[in-house]
C-alpha cells in the first residue's frame, strides 16, 4: 500500500471545490445514523460489540484455525496472505488456472489496500468496479475518497458530465437514469466474468461463512454469477458465533447509512453444491493480514483492527467533513484512517496524519465498537515526538512555552510584556501567528491581564 | 465555600475581563474566592503535541498550586478536562502524584458546571431577557465532561432565547495548534458553524465557556466582517445575574 499523506497539509488547502458534497452527504449520513441509533439501546449495543471484538482479537489464532477448518469443510479453499505481494501470487495462480480474462468486483477497501485492480490490469484481467460510486470512480480513475460512499466527494453534475461524455447521455439527465445505464453495462458484465471479486464485511469462525452488506445488489451477482469467487478478508474481520453476526450486520448497517440492515446481506459459506443449480463453482477465501498483527501486538494501537468500516466516524468528522479522503492521500481516510495507516503503512509514511485532529471526539461517540479514536492519535503524536518526526517550530515553540510556564515569575511577567506591547509589534510573524492570521482575524488581547485586576482589586 | 480560580492563559490574557465576571458572579453567589498567583498553564497545548515530558511538568506544577483549594473553578471547559480527565493519563498508576491527580479531579470544575453541579444554582436572576443567544459547546467540556445542559438552562433560566441550532455540538475547529497547522480545514469548521447559525436565524451573540473556541470564533466573525459579538459564558452569567458587563 503506497501512501501519500506528507501531501495532506497542501491537499487540505486545496480541498475547497469538494466541500459542498463532502459536506452535504456526511451530515445527510450522520443523521440517518443518529436516528437508527435513537431507537436501540446504542450504549448497550456499543459495549457488547467493544466486547466481542475484543474477545476475538485476543483470542485471534483460535477463531482463524476454526474459521478455516469449516470453511474447508464447506468446500471452500481457504489461503492465509502475509502481505500484498502473497495476495497477488494467490490471485495470480487463480487466473492463470481459470485462465481468466475478465473480473468484476464488489467494493472492497481491503482490495484497494493491495492494489488489486493494478495487479488484474498487469495480468491482462479486464476488471469491472460494480458498486456504482466505484464504477464511476474506475470512469473517473480515482481512488474511493470514503469508505462506505467512495464517490461522496463528487457533484451530481460532475457525474452528469462524466456521463455524457463516456456514454452520451443527456447534460441534465436524471440519477435514475444514469444508475439504469449503468444497470445495463453491469449486467453483461457479470454474466460474461470468469472471476469475481469481494471483500467481507464478517468472516463467522462458527460456521466458515463469510457475510457481504450492500445495497445495490451487485454483490450479490459478483458473488454469484461468475464461475469463481474470491472474498479478500482482513484477518480483524472475524466474529466467532453465528449469534454475533445477527447483531454485527445490523450495527454496521445503522452506523453507516441508518439502515435496519442493508439491503442485501450475502451469506457465503462455499461452492455450489452438487443439488444446486447456482452459485460459484469455487469459491476461494483469502486470509489477509498485511500489517495487521503488527497492529494487534502494538499495546498502544490494536484497539483500531475492532473497526467494521462503517465510516461512522468519517461522517462524524467535522474536519473530514472540509476535505473529503483524498487529501489524507491513503486508503483509509478519516479518523479511523489517521489511526489505521500509521500501523498498517508505518508512522513515517501516514505522518501527519495523527495531527490532523481537532481531537473534538465526535469519531469516538460516533464509533458504534468503542474504539478511543482521539486516545489513539495522541499515542501516535507520542511516537512522533519520541521519534523526532515531529520536530520543527511548533515544537521549539511548546518547549520555550513550557520552560516559561513551569516559572510563575517569568510567566507573569512574560504576560506583562504581552499587554504592554503597542498593538503593530504584537503582531510579530512567528511561525505560529503566520497560521493564525492567513485565515483570521488577530486576537485581541485583554486591555490588562486578570492577573493585573486581581491585584488591583476585583469589586 | 472556597474556590480557586484558575484563570488559564487565555482567560488571564484575552478574557481578563470574563474572568472578572466569574469572581464577582462567584462572590453573588457566596463563594469565597482566591486566586492562587503561582498558576500557570494548565499543559494542555504539550499533552495535545504528545509532549508528555512537558505537560507533565506543568500537571505537577498545577498539582502543587491547587493542592489546598477546596474547589478548582475554571473559566474554560477544555482546560478543566486537562485537569479532570488527562492528567490521570501523564503519571503511573499508584504514583504518589497519581493520588493527587485524582484528589484534584474530584475538585475541579468548569465554571457554569460549578454553579449548577456544586452549588445547586440555576436561576441567576432575569439579566437576559430577549436575548438571542448561541451557545457554543466546546467539544472537551461536552463530550469528555458531560456539560450540555447546565449552560443551557442557566441561560434560558434567565430569559434567554436560546438557539436551537443543528452544529451547536460541532467542533469550531480550534484544537490548539491544529488551528495553526492547518488553518484552512480549521477556517472551514469555524464558517460551517457559523453559517450553520445564520441559517438558524442568526443570534445576538455567540457564547461558551471556552477560550480557544472563543478566539477561533472571534478571528474568523471578524475576518469574514460578520456582524456577530463573540462573548465568554462568564460575562453572560454575570450578566443575567444583573451584573454590568
Amino acid at each position: 500500500m503506497e501512501i501519500r499523506s506528507r501531501e495532506y497539509p497542501a491537499r487540505s488547502r486545496e480541498a475547497g471545490d469538494v466541500r459542498d458534497s463532502v459536506t452535504g452527504a456526511t451530515l445527510s449520513f450522520d443523521a440517518r445514523r443518529r436516528a437508527a441509533y435513537a431507537g436501540v439501546a446504542a450504549d448497550e449495543w456499543r459495549r457488547w460489540a467493544e466486547g466481542v471484538k475484543t474477545h476475538l482479537l485476543t483470542h485471534l489464532d483460535r477463531y482463524l484455525e476454526e474459521a478455516e477448518a469449516r470453511l474447508e469443510a464447506n468446500g471452500a479453499r481457504v489461503h492465509w496472505a502475509s502481505s500484498q505481494e502473497d495476495v497477488h501470487g494467490i490471485l495470480s495462480g487463480i487466473i492463470e488456472r481459470r485462465g481468466a480474462r475478465r473480473a468484476v468486483k464488489g467494493k472492497s477497501m481491503l482490495s484497494e489496500e493491495l492494489e488489486v485492480n493494478e495487479l488484474l490490469e498487469r495480468r491482462g484481467v479486464e476488471v469491472l468496479e460494480t458498486d456504482l460510486g466505484e464504477y464511476i470512480l474506475q470512469l473517473l480513475k480515482q481512488p474511493p475518497s470514503h469508505i462506505v460512499g467512495p464517490a461522496i466527494h463528487l457533484s451530481l453534475d460532475e457525474i452528469r458530465r462524466l456521463y455524457h461524455e463516456t456514454h452520451g447521455m443527456a447534460l441534465d439527465a436524471s440519477p435514475d437514469e444514469l444508475a439504469a445505464v449503468s444497470r445495463v453495462i453491469l449486467r453483461d458484465a457479470f454474466l460474461a466474468a470468469d472471476l469475481g471479486i469481494t471483500g467481507g464485511n464478517f468472516l463467522v469462525a462458527e460456521t466458515g461463512t463469510v457475510a457481504l452488506i450492500e445495497n445495490e445488489g451487485n454483490i450479490r451477482l459478483t458473488t454469484s454469477a461468475p464461475p469463481v469467487h474470491v472474498a479478500l478478508v482482513g484477518i480483524e474481520k472475524l466474529l466467532p458465533r453465528w449469534s454475533d453476526l445477527a447483531v454485527f450486520l445490523q450495527l454496521t448497517s445503522r452506523a453507516a447509512t441508518g439502515q435496519p440492515v442493508g439491503n442485501y446481506v450475502s451469506m457465503i459459506q462455499g461452492p455450489r453444491t452438487a443439488e444446486e443449480r447456482d452459485g460459484p463453482e469455487e469459491v476461494h477465501v483469502v486470509l489477509v493480514d498485511n500489517g495487521r498483527s503488527d497492529v494487534l501486538a502494538d499495546p498502544d494501537a490494536w484497539e483500531a483492527l475492532r473497526c467494521v468500516r462503517c465510516g461512522a466516524c468519517l461522517n462524524a468528522c467535522p474536519v473530514y467533513r472540509q476535505t473529503g479522503g483524498h487529501a489524507y492521500g491513503a486508503v483509509y481516510s478519516g479518523p479511523i484512517g489517521s489511526v489505521l495507516n500509521p500501523g498498517l503503512a508505518g508512522l513515517h509514511a501516514a505522518m501527519p496524519l495523527p495531527f490532523a485532529s481537532s481531537l473534538c471526539g465526535a469519531c469516538e461517540e460516533a464509533c458504534p465498537v468503542g474504539i478511543p479514536i482521539p486516545e489513539l492519535l495522541l499515542s501516535w503524536r507520542r511516537r512522533a515526538v519520541e521519534s523526532g518526526m515531529d520536530s520543527g517550530a511548533k515544537a521549539a515553540l511548546l518547549k520555550t512555552w513550557t520552560a516559561v510556564a513551569a516559572r510563575p515569575g517569568l510567566y507573569a511577567a512574560a504576560g506583562d510584556v504581552l499587554h504592554a506591547l503597542p498593538g503593530p509589534v504584537r503582531r510579530v510573524p512567528l511561525p505560529v501567528v503566520g497560521g493564525w492570521r492567513e485565515v483570521r482575524a488577530d486576537p485581541e488581547p485583554s486591555p490588562a491581564s486578570f492577573r493585573k485586576l486581581w491585584r488591583e482589586g476585583i469589586e | 465555600m472556597r474556590a480557586s480560580l484558575f484563570v488559564t492563559c487565555l482567560g488571564d490574557h484575552f478574557y481578563a475581563d470574563a474572568a472578572a465576571s466569574a469572581v464577582r458572579l462567584l462572590r453573588k453567589l457566596g463563594v469565597e474566592v482566591d486566586f492562587p498567583e503561582a498558576q500557570t498553564c494548565c499543559g494542555q497545548p504539550a499533552f495535545n503535541a504528545g509532549r508528555d515530558a512537558e505537560a507533565r511538568r506543568m500537571a505537577a506544577h498545577t498539582l502543587a498550586v491547587f493542592r489546598e483549594s477546596d474547589y478548582v473553578v475554571l473559566p474554560s471547559g477544555s482546560c478543566a478536562t486537562m485537569l479532570r480527565r488527562f492528567y490521570a493519563h501523564l503519571f503511573e498508576d499508584g504514583d504518589e502524584r497519581d493520588k493527587q491527580v485524582a484528589d484534584l479531579a474530584g475538585r475541579t470544575f468548569e465554571l457554569a458546571e460549578f454553579l449548577v453541579r456544586v452549588l445547586g444554582v440555576t436561576e441567576l436572576g432575569r439579566g437576559l431577557e430577549g436575548r438571542r443567544i448561541a451557545y457554543h459547546h466546546g467539544c472537551h467540556a461536552l463530550r469528555e465532561l458531560g456539560i450540555r445542559e447546565e449552560p443551557l438552562s442557566l441561560l434560558a433560566n434567565a430569559g434567554a432565547d436560546v438557539v436551537a441550532w443543528d452544529a451547536a455540538e460541532e467542533c469550531c475547529g480550534f484544537g490548539g495548534l491544529f488551528s495553526v497547522s492547518f488553518p484552512r480545514v480549521s477556517a472551514g469548521m469555524a464558517d460551517r458553524k457559523l453559517d450553520a447559525l445564520a441559517e438558524a436565524g442568526g443570534a445576538d451573540f455567540v457564547t461558551s465557556g471556552d477560550c480557544g473556541c472563543l478566539l477561533q470564533l472571534s478571528g474568523r466573525v471578524r475576518r469574514r466582517g460578520q456582524d456577530l459579538a463573540v462573548r465568554h459564558l462568564a460575562d453572560v452569567l454575570w450578566e443575567a445575574a444583573g451584573g454590568d458587563s
